[in-house]
């Protein structure tokens, strides 16, 4: 036997490359995209009838994976308990994740779970989850008999749940938790310096400096996500340049950014990022909450999950509410509009083995008892009606206030789920803007040339909103 | 008798090299095929378009921007990786005095040996993770806090790290922070591989080297560097493909993973977003061939130029 002659180092990289096996950074992302055959499912529904309208079979199993992010994931397992209550012999395998994407999104041409909740960063983008076929219509979801009392499904949800799940004229997606955004303040504090939250951006630039005197910021911001930022400013653009404005941007109208109102709206943001009005330094969601909670800043803008999120580390004394966004005056199209609806949406899997048993499954967590559940251990309102009647918090109830003096039309925004790229642009560039290397101007101009983009590019499939 | 080794080294060969057809060349393959289709990547639904996605690549302004930022990674993280590594290996081993033992490294150099070695011990997660506490960009980040409290920066202006796009020499400021952690967590295992190259060369050539006369500087630059050049192209070849990736500290270190507003965007971020949030999979694979295919050209190249007679000793 002899050794193999001149094998050194070099050699042997040498012929590895030419190979082409060498770890190159591709490798991973390239192994991901290795899809596999895909099996056919066969439908797995039993016998249906009013009492179990989809025909769940004993016997069968059903995998559900939760979003484990602001709200927790208790609240799933008290629907589990509603659901194996009635369905002993149906087995239910619940996990919950941050990474939906990451660990769902593999699975989805193959064999996916029954239920995921799509929500939180890593999220599947939902346009093309409906593009790719990959996810299951719910309308009949909608249409089947509530689980707990008079009406069907759809009688039992707040306004804005249906529409905001739905995309091409179908009901995909079952937003569970209804969120209220707006500006977050310590009543407690707001009090003893008899301070009034402000309505406008007016009232705003009149409080800071006082705000200021008491060495605290204005106000602070999450500057890691750009999404955060984006609520805030398009919110504002809907009260100033009213809805119309705002669909039309959605719809990829020539010139909708140019639209009157649109601009002022950012230009008061452009304005608080300039008179220094921001909490300095660069922080994410929580860093931000928490050091709003120190008493950094008096205004934080987040959705009504905070509470929750925040459970562990809110002083003794602080005593948090919300209040609506802020406007610009007499010149708002739409000043009482809140943004509210539901969000957090859970989905299943056009491949999913067990359909029937996932829908009955979302049919029990919309149901009373489920949704009493979810108020009381999230502290969110859920999305079907009277979810937080019983629920004693200032928080919830600032939040239900706020919804008793808006007006009949909620603020909602498709932009982001339409297009993953405008998405990404106006993330970036509402980061941009609130680092104060932007102006409202540019802003204007930058979005509405990725808007235009988009609606060139013929290998975006189109979508449209009505309302 | 010939034969019979053939078959032996066949057996044992078998298994390993099945394994590795189907778990990494099929799936380059497959990927190949994806890149001349549009599979979105959640559906079995996919149709042929041909080399329509190659052809996108060259217009694609992010993939631009993309191919800059990676080629900034591929001169500075070989460079200044090799040289910070060099310089170690240089002190520990032949930097310290010379006594009746011969040459030596500088004094505890056993202890810095592991000190420098042990960022090559955690994973890469662990190291963009613990590096976001470090540049945290307010008064509690580790760097932020320390410069603010001998006042040298301004609480109101703390250093913003990752969110900083301003150039710095023509390159967004986020770039060179990252590259700070690439070469810092790089050096150690590069310190290693070098020091057992150094230990090889004969001690009598620096004696002689000494005796007449030669100092530090020169020992380096005539007797160390030229004797270590086949480990340095070695060295120089891996350094490249850490450069072409990055992925894992702009993925989570960056704001909107290649922020902020696109100023670290590379190659690896240009595909995830494409295929993951996008849903375009067969245009992120051709995006994906498109960089193995340079990446190889890349490494045959510097091999290439590299090549000469060995030195035998």
């Amino acid at each position: 036997m002899s050794v193999t002659p001149d094998l050194d180092r070099r050699t042997l990289l040498r012929r590895a490359a030419a190979a082409g096996l060498l770890v190159t950074p591709a490798v991973g992302l390239l192994s991901a995209c290795a899809g596999s055959t895909p099996s056919q499912n066969d439908e797995s529904a039993g016998e249906k009838s009013d009492d179990n309208p989809f025909g769940v079979q004993d016997g069968s199993a059903l995998k559900v994976v939760v979003f484990n992010g602001g709200l927790g994931d208790a609240w799933a397992k008290e629907d589990q308990a509603i659901f194996s209550a009635k369905y002993p012999d149906v087995t239910v395998n619940m996990s919950s994740t941050q990474k939906i994407k990451t660990e769902e999104q593999p699975k989805m041409a193959t064999t996916p779970s029954d239920v995921v909740m799509n929500a939180g960063a890593d999220m599947m983008d939902i346009s093309t989850l409906v593009n790719e076929g990959a996810i299951e219509p719910l309308d009949d979801l909608l249409a089947a008999p509530a689980w707990d009392s008079e009406g069907t499904v759809a009688d039992t949800l707040l306004p804005g749940t249906v529409g905001d799940g739905t995309y091409q004229g179908k009901f995909f997606v079952v937003n569970v938790a209804y969120t209220v955004w707006g500006n977050w303040y310590n009543s407690v504090l707001f009090d003893k310096e008899s301070w009034t939250p402000p309505k406008t951006f007016d009232d705003f630039f009149a409080l800071a400096p006082k705000i200021k005197a008491k060495g605290m910021a204005p106000y602070v911001y999450d500057a890691v996500h750009g999404y955060y930022p984006r609520w805030a400013l398009m919110a504002t653009v809907w009260k100033s340049a009213g809805k119309q404005a705002v669909v039309d941007i959605d719809n990829l109208e020539e010139n909708a950014w140019r639209a009157e109102g649109v601009l002022p709206a950012l230009e008061a943001w452009e304005k608080l990022v300039k008179d220094k009005l921001l909490l300095p330094g660069k922080l994410d969601h929580t860093q931000s909450q928490q050091a709003w909670l120190d008493g950094k800043a008096a205004f934080i803008q987040v959705g009504t999950w905070l509470k929750n999120e925040m459970a562990a580390t809110i002083p003794p004394g602080f005593e948090m509410k919300i209040s609506d966004y802020w406007g610009l005056g007499a010149t708002d199209k739409a000043p009482d509009d809140v943004y509210a609806g539901a969000g957090e949406g859970i989905v299943v899997p056009a491949k999913a083995p067990n359909k029937a048993a996932a829908k009955e499954f979302l049919r029990a967590v919309l149901s009373k008892a489920g949704s009493t559940k979810f108020a009381e251990l999230t502290k969110s309102l859920a999305s079907t009606k009277g979810s937080g009647d019983n629920v004693q918090d200032a928080a919830l109830a600032s939040a239900n206030e706020l919804m008793k003096n808006a007006s009949s039309d909620l603020i909602s925004i498709k932009l982001w789920n339409f297009y993953a790229d405008l998405d990404k642009e106006s993330q970036n560039l509402s980061a941009e803007l609130m680092a104060g290397r932007l102006t409202a101007a540019q802003f204007v101009d930058k979005m509405q040339a990725a808007a235009d983009k988009v609606a060139n590019d013929s290998s975006i499939t189109k979508q449209t909103r009505d309302a | 008798m010939r034969h019979g080794v053939a078959r032996f080294v066949t057996g044992f060969l078998a298994l390993p090299v099945g394994l590795y057809l189907f778990y990494v060349v099929w799936p380059f393959l497959q990927a190949a095929g994806y890149s001349l289709t549009d599979w979105g990547g959640y559906s079995d639904r996919q149709q042929f378009v041909g080399l329509d996605n190659y052809l996108r690549l060259f217009t694609d302004e992010l993939i631009r921007k993309a191919f800059w930022h990676n080629v900034f990674f591929l001169i500075t993280v070989p460079l200044f990786t090799i040289a910070l590594a060099l310089f170690l290996a240089f002190l520990l081993n032949v930097g310290g005095r010379e006594d009746k033992a011969g040459i030596r490294g500088v004094f505890g150099s056993g202890l810095y040996k592991v000190i420098f070695f042990f960022p090559q011990v955690l994973s890469l997660v662990v190291i963009a993770v613990m590096w976001q506490q470090i540049y945290r960009a307010d008064g509690q980040g580790l760097i932020n806090g320390v410069l603010m409290g001998i006042g040298l920066v301004d609480e109101d202006d703390p250093i913003t790290f990752m969110y900083d796009p301003e150039p710095f020499l023509g390159v967004p400021a986020v770039l060179w922070w990252l590259l700070l952690i690439a070469v810092w967590s790089g050096a150690g295992f590069y310190m290693v591989l070098f020091s057992a190259a150094m230990q090889s060369i004969p001690k009598d050539i620096y004696e002689a080297a000494i005796l007449d006369g030669a100092g530090r500087l020169h020992t380096f630059f005539r007797i160390t560097l030229p004797l270590l050049r086949d480990t340095v192209s070695v060295a120089w070849v891996y350094l490249g493909f850490i450069a072409l990736d990055m992925f894992a500290l702009v993925y989570i270190m960056t704001p909107s993973q290649g922020g902020p507003n696109h100023a670290s965007e590379i190659f690896a971020s240009v595909i995830h977003f494409n295929a993951f949030q996008k849903g375009q999979f067969g245009y992120a694979c051709a995006i994906a061939v498109a960089l193995a295919i340079f990446t190889i050209l890349l490494a045959a190249f510097q091999l290439r130029i590299t090549r000469r007679e060995r030195i035998e000793y």
